[in-house]
This record gives C-alpha cells, sequence and structure tokens, in this order.
C-alpha cells in the first residue's frame, strides 16, 4: 500500500523523459500503472467485504511519534478504486486528447504526482500525513489547471484554486494540531476511539470550523464554490478527473472520515446540513443559465457535492449509505459526461450546447454512451443513477432537520439536476445535425473508451445493485457509531413517498427542459449576484491584500539598505530592550576592570578610535581601511584570547571585504553628503543605543547561567567520539554538522542570488 | 592591474595560498583551520590572481565554473552524510577509517573530513562567484 503511494511518485519523475521515449504511444503504456494499482485494490476487496483494515505503517520521525501509517478500510476502498480506476481512463484519455502537445510530459509528471497524493490522503492514519498529500493535490491542481499558462484566465483559475484551497489547508493544518494535542495522537483510528475526550475539548467550535472550513473549500462548497468553474480552464480529463470526480470529493473524504468523531457536535452537522442544502440549490440554478458543456457539468457537480455533504451530515447509517453509493453514481456519470464533453469539442471544435445538436448521425457511439450517462444522471430507471436518487430522496424523507424546507430544495435540485442531463446528455446528439467549426466524425477509441466502461458499469450497477450491498454495509459500519440497521440496495422499492417525488421531478424536469428559453428569462435577475456574489468577495480581498503589501514594502522595503539596517535594529533593540526592561532586577553588570593588560586596553582604544573615524571621514577608501582596523582589532583580540581559528577567519574575510567594497565602490557616484542632520542625529542615537544595550547584555550574560554550559562535553569528547583536537572544527563537521550544512546552503543560495541581482542589472543597460 | 611586481608576485603566492589552503583543510581537524577558512584563503588566491591579471585568466586558472563548485560542494557535503545512513547510523555521524601503511604511518580517514571538503568547496565557490561577477563588471 505504502509502495502504491509511492511508485506514483517516483514513476512521475520520468514521466518526461519516458514521453519522449514513447512519444503517441505513452498515454496506453502510464495507463499500466494506475491499472495495476487498481487491480492491486481489487484484489484486497474480500478482505474490505468482511469488514477488515489493512494497516502499513512505516516510521518517519520516531522521536516525534510521527510515522507514514496508512490504512485501507470500507471508504478508503471506495475512493482508492476510483482515484487508480478513473485515473486508468484519464491517463489514456489524455494520451490522445493532448496528442503532439509539447508539454505532455510535464502534464503526466503533475498528473501522477496528483494521482499519487490524493491516494496519499485517502489512505494515511496519521492526519499530519494526510494534510502533507492534502496540501500536495492543491499543488499539482495548481499546475494541471494552469497547464495553458500562456492564457491570462488559465493563470487566474490556477492561482485562484491554490488560494482558495490553500485557505482551507491552512485551516485544516491548525484544527488538526489544535485536534491532536487534544487527543494526544495523531491517528485518526485514535480520535475515533477517544472521540469523547475531543469533543469535550474547550476549542472544539474552533476545530469543527477549520475542519468544515478545509472540506467546504476543497469541496467548492458555497460561498466558497466559484472556483470550481473557473478551473475548467483546464484540459478536459483534468476537470473530468480532478474537478468531478477526484480532489473535489477530497472534502467530502475529509467529513466522512471524521464524521464518527464529531457526528455528536450539533455545530457539525448543522453546518454541514446547511452549506450542503445551500450548495446544492446555488450549483443547480447556477448551471441552468450557462451554456457552455463544460461550465453546465462543473455547476452541476457543485450540486451534486452539495448533495453527498448534505447525506453525509444527516449522520444515519442510512444515509451515508446513500451518499457512499452517490459517490460512485456521481463519479461514473460525471466523468463520463466530461471525457464526452472532451470529445465532442475534439471532434468539432464547438463548445457552446447550443451549437450543439444531431451529433447521432456521426458519432453514433458516442450518443450512446452520452444518453446514458445523461439517464444515469436524471435517475431514469433502471440505470444506477436512479436508485442513488431514490436512495437520496428516502434519507431525505427521514431526517428532522430543517424538514419541510429540505425536501423543497432537494426537489428543486433534482428538476435542474434532470434539465442538465437533457441539456448535456441528450441535446448535442438528437434533433438536426448543426453546422460546426470542425466536420464532426467518430471519436478514436482513446477518447471513447472510457466513458463507454463508465457507462456499462452504470447499466451493470443499476441492473444488479446487490453487489455492492456486502460492501456499502462493511463501510458504513466503521463510519458511523453504533449502527445497527442493514441497507439493502434495490432498483424496487416498491410505490412509496420517494418514488412518487423521483417520477414527478422526472416529468416536471424534462418540461422544464423543454420550455428552458422562457425559463431563463426568470433568472435573468439573478445577474445581479454575479457582480455581488463570493467571487467578488475573493478579488476584493485580494486587492486589499496587494495593496498592504505594496504599502508596507514601500515602507520597510523601499530599497535603500540604510532603511533596512534601520528597521532591523530598530526592531533588535526595541525587543531585546523590553524584554531588559521587564526583567531588569534579575539582571546584574559586573565590572572588573583588575585585570585589563596594557597592550589590550591600547587594542580596545584603537578599535574605537577607527570605529570613530569611519563614521566622520569624507573619503570612502579611508572609511573603508579604518574599517578594516576595526576588523584587525577584532581578530588580535581573539589571538589573545586564544581562538585561532577565529582570528584566521576573520582576517582572511576583513581582506575580502576590502576587495569587495572597492570593487562596489566603482559603480557608485562620487561621495556626497546628502543626510540632514536630524537624520545623522537619529542614525548615531539607535547606533548609541543598540551598542549599549549589546555591551550590557555582554556583561550581564557574564553572571547569568540557566543551564549547565556544554562547553566541557565538547572539549571531552571532541577527541573521544570525533578523532579531532581543535574543537571549533569539531563542532562545525561533526558536533553540529547539520547546522552547517544548513549554513552553506544559505551561503550558497545567497551567493547565487548576489549573481543573479548583479546580472539583472547588467541586463537593464 | 598593470604591476609587474605585483604580477610577478602572483605567481608565486597563488601556489603558496592554495598549498597553505589545502594545508589549513586538511590538518583543521587536530589544528587551527578547517574548511571554512580554508576556502576562504583558496578563494583570496583566484581573486588575487583576477586583479593582478584578469578575472577571465583567473576563470581559466580555476578550470571550473564557480557555480558549479558549488554545487559540487553541496553535494559532498550532502553524500558525507549519507555515508553513515547506508551504515544504518543516522544521518551525518562521524564514520571513521583507521588504518597504519609504511609510508604515511597510521591513517584517520572519517566522513567529517569528506564534509569539510565539501564547506571549503562551496565557500571557495560563493566568494569566487561573487567577486568574479563584480570585477567584471568593473
Amino acid at each position: 500500500m505504502v509502495l502504491a503511494v509511492f511508485s506514483l511518485f517516483l514513476f512521475s519523475f520520468f514521466t518526461p523523459f519516458l514521453c519522449r521515449v514513447f512519444q503517441k504511444k505513452s498515454g496506453w503504456l502510464f495507463s499500466l500503472l494506475p491499472l495495476s494499482l487498481t487491480l492491486y485494490f481489487l484484489s484486497q476487496t474480500s478482505l474490505i467485504l468482511q469488514g477488515q483494515t489493512l494497516t502499513h505503517t512505516f516510521e518517519w520521525v520516531p522521536l516525534l511519534n510521527f510515522s507514514f501509517s496508512f490504512h485501507l478500510d470500507g471508504l478508503s476502498y471506495l475512493f482508492a478504486m476510483l482515484i487508480c480506476g478513473i485515473g486508468t481512463v484519464i491517463v489514456f484519455y489524455s494520451g490522445s486528447y493532448l496528442e503532439g502537445d509539447r508539454y505532455l510530459g510535464r502534464f503526466f509528471c503533475s498528473l501522477f504526482v496528483f494521482m499519487g497524493s490524493m491516494l496519499g490522503v485517502v489512505l494515511s492514519n496519521n492526519v499530519l500525513v494526510l494534510f502533507v498529500f492534502w496540501e500536495l493535490t492543491s499543488l499539482s491542481s495548481y499546475f494541471l489547471i494552469g497547464y495553458n499558462h500562456e492564457k491570462k484566465e488559465s493563470r487566474y483559475a490556477a492561482l485562484q484554486a491554490l488560494l482558495v484551497t490553500g485557505l482551507g489547508g491552512l485551516a485544516l493544518l491548525v484544527a488538526v494540531l489544535m485536534a491532536g494535542s487534544a487527543v494526544g495522537s495523531f491517528e485518526i483510528t485514535v480520535w475515533v476511539e477517544r472521540w469523547q475526550t475531543l469533543i469535550s475539548s474547550p476549542y472544539i467550535s474552533a476545530i469543527v470550523i477549520l475542519v468544515l472550513l478545509a472540506a467546504f473549500t476543497k469541496s467548492a462548497q458555497f460561498p466558497f464554490h466559484f472556483w470550481l468553474p473557473n478551473a475548467m480552464q483546464a484540459p478536459t480529463p483534468v476537470s473530468a478527473y480532478l474537478h468531478s470526480s477526484t480532489m473535489v470529493k477530497a472534502g467530502i473524504y475529509l467529513v466522512a472520515r471524521l464524521n464518527p468523531v464529531f457526528s455528536e457536535t450539533p455545530l457539525w452537522f448543522t453546518t454541514i446540513e446547511i452549506a450542503g442544502l445551500t450548495t446544492m440549490i446555488v450549483g443547480a440554478v447556477l448551471s441552468f443559465t450557462q451554456n457552455q458543456y463544460k461550465l453546465v457539468l462543473a455547476y452541476m457537480t457543485v450540486t451534486a457535492l452539495g448533495m453527498i455533504l448534505f447525506l453525509l451530515g444527516m449522520g444515519t447509517a442510512y444515509s451515508v449509505a446513500a451518499a457512499l453509493v452517490f459517490i460512485l453514481v456521481h463519479a461514473l456519470y460525471k466523468a463520463a459526461l466530461f471525457l464526452i464533453a472532451g470529445a465532442v469539442d475534439h471532434e468539432t471544435g464547438e463548445k457552446d450546447l447550443r451549437k450543439l445538436s444531431g451529433l447521432r448521425s456521426k458519432m453514433p457511439l458516442t450518443a450512446i454512451i452520452a444518453l446514458v450517462c445523461g439517464l444515469s444522471m436524471a435517475g431514469v430507471p433502471p440505470l444506477f443513477g436512479f436508485i442513488g436518487k431514490e436512495l437520496f430522496l428516502e434519507s431525505t424523507l427521514k431526517t428532522q432537520l430543517f424538514y419541510p424546507l429540505n425536501i423543497w430544495v432537494v426537489s428543486f435540485t433534482s428538476l435542474f439536476i434532470v434539465c442538465a442531463a437533457c441539456f448535456t446528455g441528450l441535446k448535442p446528439f438528437f434533433g438536426k445535425l448543426a453546422v460546426t467549426p470542425k466536420k464532426p466524425h467518430e471519436a478514436p477509441l482513446a477518447l471513447y473508451l472510457g466513458p463507454l466502461i463508465f457507462a456499462v458499469l452504470s447499466v451493470g450497477f443499476g441492473l444488479y445493485p446487490k453487489v455492492l450491498d456486502s460492501f456499502v454495509t462493511a463501510s458504513v459500519h466503521t463510519l458511523v457509531r453504533s449502527s445497527s440497521d442493514h441497507v439493502h440496495l434495490a432498483l424496487w422499492h416498491g410505490f412509496n413517498q420517494a418514488f412518487f417525488i423521483s417520477m414527478t421531478v422526472l416529468a416536471v424536469g424534462v418540461a422544464f427542459y423543454l420550455l428552458r428559453d422562457v425559463s431563463l428569462k426568470l433568472f435573468k435577475p439573478l445577474a445581479i449576484f454575479k457582480s455581488l456574489g463570493p467571487e467578488k468577495a475573493y478579488q476584493i480581498f485580494l486587492k486589499i491584500l496587494n495593496s498592504v503589501a505594496k504599502t508596507q514594502t514601500l515602507i520597510l522595503q523601499n530599497g535603500f539598505l540604510r532603511y533596512y539596517v534601520f528597521f532591523i535594529i530598530l526592531t533588535a533593540v526595541f525587543l531585546c530592550g523590553w524584554v531588559v526592561f521587564l526583567h531588569q532586577e534579575t539582571l546584574q553588570m559586573t565590572f572588573n576592570f583588575s585585570d585589563i593588560k596594557f597592550h589590550e586596553f591600547l587594542l580596545v582604544l584603537l578599535i574605537i578610535a577607527a570605529t570613530l573615524a569611519s563614521t566622520v571621514l569624507r573619503s570612502r577608501i579611508s572609511a573603508i581601511i579604518s574599517l578594516g582596523v576595526v576588523g584587525y582589532g577584532v581578530s588580535v583580540i581573539f589571538v589573545i584570547f586564544g581562538a585561532p581559528d577565529l582570528a584566521m577567519t576573520q582576517i582572511v574575510i576583513e581582506t575580502l571585504i576590502v576587495v569587495l567594497f572597492i570593487l562596489v565602490f566603482y559603480h557608485l557616484k562620487p561621495f556626497q553628503n546628502l543626510s540632514s542632520k536630524g537624520s545623522k542625529l537619529r542614525d548615531a542615537l539607535l547606533a548609541l543605543s543598540a551598542g549599549a544595550l549589546m555591551t550590557f547584555l555582554v556583561l550581564a550574560a557574564q553572571d547569568v547561567q540557566y543551564a549547565e554550559s556544554i562547553s566541557p562535553y565538547f572539549e571531552q569528547n571532541s577527541w573521544l567520539l570525533a578523532h579531532g583536537r581543535n574543537v571549533v572544527n569539531v563542532i562545525l563537521v561533526d558536533f553540529r554538522a547539520l547546522d552547517t550544512l544548513g549554513e552553506i546552503t544559505v551561503l550558497a543560495i545567497a551567493g547565487l542570488g548576489i549573481f543573479i541581482l548583479l546580472k539583472l542589472k547588467l541586463g537593464k543597460k | 592591474m598593470h604591476s609587474i611586481i605585483l604580477r610577478t608576485a602572483t605567481v608565486f603566492l597563488k601556489y603558496l595560498l592554495l598549498v597553505f589552503s589545502v594545508y589549513l583543510l586538511l590538518g583543521g581537524h587536530n589544528e587551527p583551520g578547517g574548511g571554512f577558512v580554508g576556502g576562504l584563503v583558496a578563494a583570496s588566491a583566484f581573486i588575487l590572481f583576477a586583479i593582478a591579471y584578469n578575472v577571465e585568466e583567473a576563470r581559466k586558472r580555476l578550470r571550473i565554473e564557480p557555480a558549479v563548485l558549488i554545487g559540487i560542494g553541496l553535494l559532498t557535503a550532502l553524500f558525507s552524510g549519507l555515508i553513515p545512513v547506508i551504515l544504518n547510523k543516522s544521518f551525518l555521524t562521524g564514520v571513521w577509517f583507521h588504518g597504519h601503511s609504511e609510508i604515511f604511518g597510521d591513517i584517520h580517514i572519517g566522513s567529517p573530513l569528506f564534509f569539510d571538503v565539501g564547506v571549503y568547496l562551496v565557500v571557495l565557490g560563493v566568494t569566487v562567484k561573487i567577486i568574479f561577477s563584480l570585477l567584471e563588471e568593473v
């Protein structure tokens, strides 16, 4: 299982090279990896059906109790199958869809990183590991949405998705840390066991809100739904994969996974119910006003996500079972319809649904698949979608919360879904053949094979829903505490209330669709919300953020070195001085000049004189030389007090600094005295106070001993453990080697940074 | 800079400085010195040369592009830390080889030496890179 996740990451490194080698065949070849993973998870089916979980733990930082712990139970199994199964289709579809594209290798790289991180999210048992993978999905999604990076809209959409989901990611981190410290563990299974400890924590409201913020942003719940339709800038396979069947369901997964932990908190389920209801109706209405193929589907996805969340929020065994079934139903028809949208766009060059019709004669196979998926979406028996919808309606009828408002919202939403199903599944293929930019013909195998598989599955699960029975029962067990009732999936539930509503909705929905042009006018006033909606708030927020950043940069980092130094020293003096002031009684200075030798005194005098000289001299060269005197003087002090290493380094550094300064001065204008009297006075005051504070701290530090000094340890063990007599060097390369490694890395980056700055300046000339 | 005295002196000083820098590097574990100061001394040898002659000549003498040196140095330090990992110790633990030969007497070679070589190369690379770039602008 660990291997499954990491094989995808490992493979992603090689895709750009492999893509160059295999060219057109790469799509088919690459899909073998997700296919074999699908088969691997399929082989675990019997284990899942017995209600067992498969766990794997791999120590990462044992000292901090931080390990890669993975577990596979019913919920993870469902998601893993979706990720790998749909992933297989997406990979060979993209190979054909993006054939000959310049950046195909790069595309596959991000796609596999995404697949790996998504699999990581649904398999990890440690919430910190989950968080890492969660962020990786946002990141890889950024690259996938912004794939057409030369288009401004793509970049905007990618950044928007990253910022919105990134906000959720931060919320998740905070929530996870708070909850983790309340329970004392970061393992989800432990959280489920000790749920009472967790929900009696004083921070439970904050934890719940933050977790939900993470889930809602990721799963595009109102008011964060706006990023999802914008993300349709991505190539179609990406939309089908990330933005309908997998990534957006990560939030759903999180809610489902943590449901047994939080389900007793009213805040948890009321918020979820409200968000679910609002999102489904908002998505449905917005979808009705769209004409672009992918956009209609995107808003429908928003609706579906709201529906699943709504089901999960009810928290009964029945509704959670319905949610699981609906996740599968939705993934099957929505991924298929997205892929068909891509195929239609690929073959006709037309994206507007109003201008597409009658493709049945030219693309017969695609038309049949689209019809099946459309009917499944509308919930027509005997397709799988019908079962999903029946379960959905029945769960809604059983719940007490928000009754009867919820029934109305749910019915209206279903109405719009039927409408959208007609619009996307039927409209492009039936009626009179319309003229399109490209002459339409049947899509190649790679483009229709995937939707075909999904359509067959939709029919198959619809006719034999029993195959899912034991799976659903086993999974629900882990997701709902105290569940005793078994859920049986069946095509025929009898003439009950749900069936009645379902059929009415179907009939009215079709009528509604036929009168689309007339009814659209009813929604005209809604256009106002577009300019006032949450996306506007997002834009305003970004604008404010940018202007604040700009203003503070202008003040604090305006390009003049003297202000940088000024602010840094001022902050240091202020903060240190504040602490010293608060603890003045504990700090004492002891003056003891008795053992100062005459030559030491002279040396110090020389250093002070040279320092003063460097501030008043009018020639740059002389100022540098007097600074050099200061440096050499300090190195002599090092020699006197027995630190030859320091002294040596100091001398070489001083020499190089003189060279550096002279080279830099070459570029400066002749020396001019521009500083006003006031600024000189200000700088002098700051310099004096910084010096005074430092002197005080050094003197005070002589007397304060917080912990036992570590120097004797180094002195004793330098030769014994590290085989070196030069303690300074042994500390640098052995005892504190990790620090040194960090320092040389910083040094290297700083060096390259300076080089780049110099080159940039040259470029301007 | 056209100074015959400086140029002539540089020819000798350069080798002296380089030998001294290697001495500092190798002896640094027991005597004063080490990779950092060694790298600085080596850098000053090339910088002296660049001032006395010109940057192009100095680059030729260095043979390797400074940026590459930085990379090699970082990798050397990193890999010296990975040697103990292979031996199932934690990252950057000192691993020592003790041997005896007729010519050199007792030999002690440890992974910290390679680490120090990495530091030496990074410091040399960074210093030379910055000062060469500045010199080229003059």
